[in-house]
């Protein structure tokens, strides 16, 4: 079979690409796209460590298809930072040690900031719901919440600047 | 120096992190490579039987198949060794990189297909065509200690070898004792489960006949030698590079038959392949770890003082002898005493072998284990004997004065087993973890039932072995800038080691941390070296890089005495300076002065704690909640308290899945149950969420330059115990006591209706009666 003709917005750029019907998102934004930050920890949608914002929501890359992204706007760990800098959420997981060997980090930012992107005054009860979506077998989780409720001032003062 | 200890014990920003968040990291499969060819393994589907045939021609006529390796290509099919504690009777049971005659568990490597493209390679193992017959399957120890079917004909028995841990005289202490109580325990079969699966990426450069394999970790240059030596090329023939790693808890990075046939697959097509595990493959194909059986035996006099341990554990090793299947056994039976003195012991490691994944070790091996079966003992005598939990141990830990002490002597083992608890304050800091906890106070509602649930707690100590030896190497380059290159032989699995070994650099040069440089992981980069495992980088690829920095300090010296033309003593440093009155010349005048050294030592660390924690269980469903959990131990010396925080935490909440959630299931036919993340649980964010951990600097160890003690393990290694204890004492009103993990509700239900069935027929009879 042909590869189809995908396009889409990966992290503010607008890209053009082609890929086999079967490949996964996940696949095509580590190996077409060189996007290596999302990682796959175990391909059946349990870990969330794939995770990708699609439009707007948390995602796992991993049970997507590449073509059911055409014309969607992806954002991955990636993008979540600035040029020059770490985001706060990336500020405060580094600041609360809330990762060790880093392999389900991305995954799990992006989680979380899709979450207080919609809801920033997130509590932990809600916090720990969302993130239980995601494994991590280093943390025991407890630095991560304590990482995103300090993130969530910037995400409410960006909401109350808009 | 003018800045001594800034960077030791401060809870230094960890310098890998910026890469991890911004998705910059680069773990195995992240690497590019230009004409990357693909692997797949084809794996026994089958736990026992024997290879018949191996078709593979409807594979290799796939477009995109480059090649299929079976072990006809391979001809002598080497074998896996045992990197620890080997011994002869070990031999037989080594386990082949791929299996030529027999099958002997699930997932056992028999074909590897080699594609351009990894979806082709999968494609292609469907088409392989596998005949085999089906044996009989040993689907545990008892069809196992039978020896009706052998798993080694050649060897005439599936009992690979027995343990036996001794002190003192056991018989005599049982004969003389006011009381004794006999228990079975259990721990299920479970493992280390990193996030990331594994992955290799050999490349083969024919021109050169080199090697060059990404992926590696752990112990990197004792695979290196093996490696070259299964390949029959030169050591210098092979490198091993280790990338980014994401987790390893003991498992990741021993010689596993890919870590063979990926290497042997580059050579055979010449030039690079990529294999990258799937979470079905890890479940089935790296080390399992934790299945034991014990039926112990505790002496007491009527005070409560502990007069001798005696028993034996059986331990399910599954298929194989891997590197260290006899790890966990060993320490099972050698640390089930722990922190206590216990004066006779006579305790045996039955080891067999069975038709399902071989085992290794895992964060804590065998002493999570024996904390469980001790401490479970433990607190069963001291309900007996009427004695309060805390004062039992308090009566029995190991005191100051009696350190540094032997443990029990291993029979049979290639070193004797000799080790010895090093120092520590004992009862001190178990003191110090019931106040944390409040122990005095919650004891109150031991076995209450308030607004529905149960509420009982537990305790429990341990020590943990830290600093295997016998060496590791660190070398030091000064580069043109005035940075300082650090080099060393440990290994990081995700631990931030490499910020704790700066953190110990900079100390030692008088630098900021952003003037050293460290890189690890790779046998390019110093001449010898041991790896990180048994709690050790930090202890002795900490002390290496002492070592070298006073050396590399000493050339420097040297080298601007006689460019001052001065005494060497006269030369002063400050801040990569190195002065003589008005003179002054930047450490980066010397790029290129290096120094290699090497830290010796056979003796153990012994970092140790208490742990306490705080249950609720709702009778009707079996669910526990925990409370509270408090762990506090003392390491030492405390390099960096944020990344150590974080082992604790992490730890503990390892060990909870231990208690709680995680089981690899096998049926009778010794089919996997449990091939996926949805089957094998782990803990998540709502699981755990009450953890206090804390740690001290208590007793600097007196056997390194540093006095730090291994740390990482000691958050797991006593959960069992005290999350068992506490349930036994939340439910003591029923008599129930937890004997078996993990303590799933169905389980702790089924032993909550049992003790009510069986008080109702007491109740019952006794009217009759």
């Amino acid at each position: 079979m042909p590869d189809l003709p995908i396009n889409l917005t990966v992290n503010g750029l607008p890209v053009s690409t082609e890929a086999p019907a079967r490949m996964t998102l996940a696949d095509l934004l580590r190996e077409r796209l060189s996007l290596t930050g999302t990682h796959l920890a175990c391909e059946h949608g349990v870990c969330g460590a794939c995770t990708v914002i699609v439009d707007g929501l948390a995602v796992r890359a991993c049970l997507m298809l590449a073509v059911q992204a055409d014309g969607s706007e992806i954002v991955t760990v990636e993008g979540l930072g600035s040029q020059d800098g770490l985001s706060a959420l990336q500020a405060a997981f580094r600041k609360h040690h809330a990762l060790q060997c880093g392999f389900c980090t991305p995954g799990i930012l992006t989680t979380m900031h899709a979450l207080l992107l919609s809801e920033p005054s997130a509590d932990e009860a809600r916090i720990r719901e969302v993130l239980s979506g995601n494994l991590c077998r280093c943390t025991g989780y407890i630095p991560i919440v304590e990482a995103v409720l300090e993130a969530r001032a910037s995400y409410a003062r960006a909401e109350a600047a808009e | 120096m003018n800045r001594p200890n800034a960077w030791i014990g401060s809870a230094v920003a960890r310098v890998e992190d910026e890469r991890f968040l911004r998705g910059r990291g680069c773990f195995v499969g992240d690497i590019a490579a230009e004409g990357l060819r693909h692997a797949a393994i084809l794996r026994s589907p089958l736990a026992h039987g024997r290879i018949e045939r191996i078709d593979t021609a409807a594979a290799l006529a796939l477009p995109g198949v480059v090649a299929v390796i079976t072990a006809s290509d391979i001809g002598a099919v080497p074998r896996i060794p045992m990197r620890q504690h080997a011994v002869p009777e070990g031999e037989i049971y080594r386990q082949p990189v791929i299996a030529h005659d027999k099958v002997r568990y699930v997932g056992e490597p028999v074909a590897v297909v080699i594609a351009e493209d990894p979806a082709v390679a999968e494609d292609a193992l469907a088409l392989i065509e596998l005949d085999i017959t089906e044996l009989p399957v040993v689907a545990d120890r008892h069809i196992a200690a039978r020896d009706d079917v052998l798993m080694f004909e050649e060897a005439g028995t599936n009992r690979v070898r027995v343990l036996c841990a001794r002190m003192g005289d056991a018989d005599a202490a049982f004969a003389a004792a006011d009381y004794c109580r006999r228990e079975s325990f259990s721990v299920q079969r479970h493992t280390a489960m990193p996030m990331e699966p594994r992955g290799l990426l050999a490349e083969w450069d024919a021109a050169a006949n080199r090697l060059t394999l990404h992926g590696a970790t752990k112990v990197i240059f004792y695979n290196r030698r093996t490696l070259a030596e299964m390949l029959g090329v030169a050591e210098t023939a092979v490198d091993l590079i280790e990338v980014d790693v994401g987790g390893g808890f003991g498992a990741r990075g021993e010689l596993y038959p890919e870590d063979f046939l990926i290497p042997f697959a580059a050579r055979h097509v010449g030039g690079r392949v990529r294999w990258i595990e799937d979470r079905r493959e890890h479940l089935m194909a790296m080390n399992h770890a934790r299945e034991m059986y014990a039926d112990i035996e505790i002496a007491c006099r009527r005070d409560g003082t502990v007069l001798g341990l005696r028993g034996h554990v059986d331990v399910d090793l599954g298929a194989y002898v891997r590197t260290n299947g006899f790890t966990a056994p060993r320490n099972v039976v050698q640390f089930m005493s722990g922190p206590y003195h216990v004066p006779n012991i006579e305790l045996d490691a039955v080891v067999y072998v069975t038709n399902k994944t071989p085992t290794g070790t895992y964060r804590g091996p065998g002493r999570f284990e024996a904390s469980f079966f001790g401490e479970r003992l433990f607190d069963m005598a001291a309900q007996d004997l009427g004695i309060d939990p805390a004062e039992f141990r308090r009566r029995n830990l190991l005191r100051e004065e009696q350190l540094p002490y032997p443990l029990p002597a291993l029979l049979d083992t290639d070193d004797g087993g000799k080790t010895e608890c090093d120092n520590g304050a004992y009862a001190i800091v178990l003191d110090r973890c019931l106040r944390e906890f409040g122990w005095s106070e919650k004891i109150k509602l031991q076995g209450r039932l308030i607004d529905g649930r149960y509420h009982g707690v537990g305790l429990g100590c341990f020590i943990e072995g830290g600093a295997g030896g016998p060496r590791e190497n660190a070398r030091m380059i000064v580069e043109p800038d005035g940075r300082i290159a650090v080099y060393v032989g440990s290994s990081a699995i995700g631990q931030g080691l490499e910020t704790i070994l700066g953190q110990i650099a900079a100390d030692a040069l008088g630098l900021p941390m952003d003037r050293v440089r460290v890189a690890h992981g790779s046998t390019t980069l110093v001449s010898d070296g041991f790896g990180s495992f048994h709690s050790r980088s930090t202890v002795m690829g900490g002390s290496a890089v002492l070592l070298a920095a006073e050396a590399l300090l000493a050339a420097i010296r040297d080298a601007a005495a006689a460019r001052f033309g001065c005494a060497v003593n006269d030369v002063r440093f400050a801040d990569g300076l190195a002065s003589h009155g008005s003179e002054q010349v930047a450490f980066g005048a010397f790029a290129g002065l290096s120094v290699e050294r090497t830290y010796h030592n056979k003796k153990h660390t012994y970092s140790y704690g208490s742990h306490a924690a705080h249950v609720a269980v709702d009778a009707g469903t079996g669910h526990v909640e925990i409370l509270d959990y408090v762990t506090v131990e003392d390491v030492g010396r405390i390099i960096n308290p944020a990344t150590l925080h974080g082992q604790v935490l992490g730890a503990v909440v390892q060990g909870l899945g231990s208690v709680f959630l995680e089981h690899l299931q096998y049926d009778e036919n010794g089919q996997l149950l449990t091939g996926s993340l949805a089957d094998y649980l782990l803990p998540t964010a709502t699981d755990f969420p009450r953890i206090r951990g804390l740690s001290l600097g208590l007793r600097p160890c007196p056997n390194n330059p540093l006095g730090a003690k291994g740390a990482g393990e000691g958050g797991l290694i006593a959960v069992g115990g005290v999350i068992g204890n506490a349930i036994a004492g939340a439910l003591r009103s029923f008599g129930v006591q937890p004997r078996d993990l993990p303590l799933s509700p169905p389980r702790l239900w089924h032993l909550i209706d049992q003790a009510r069935r069986a008080a109702a027929n007491d109740t019952r009879n006794g009217h009759n009666g």
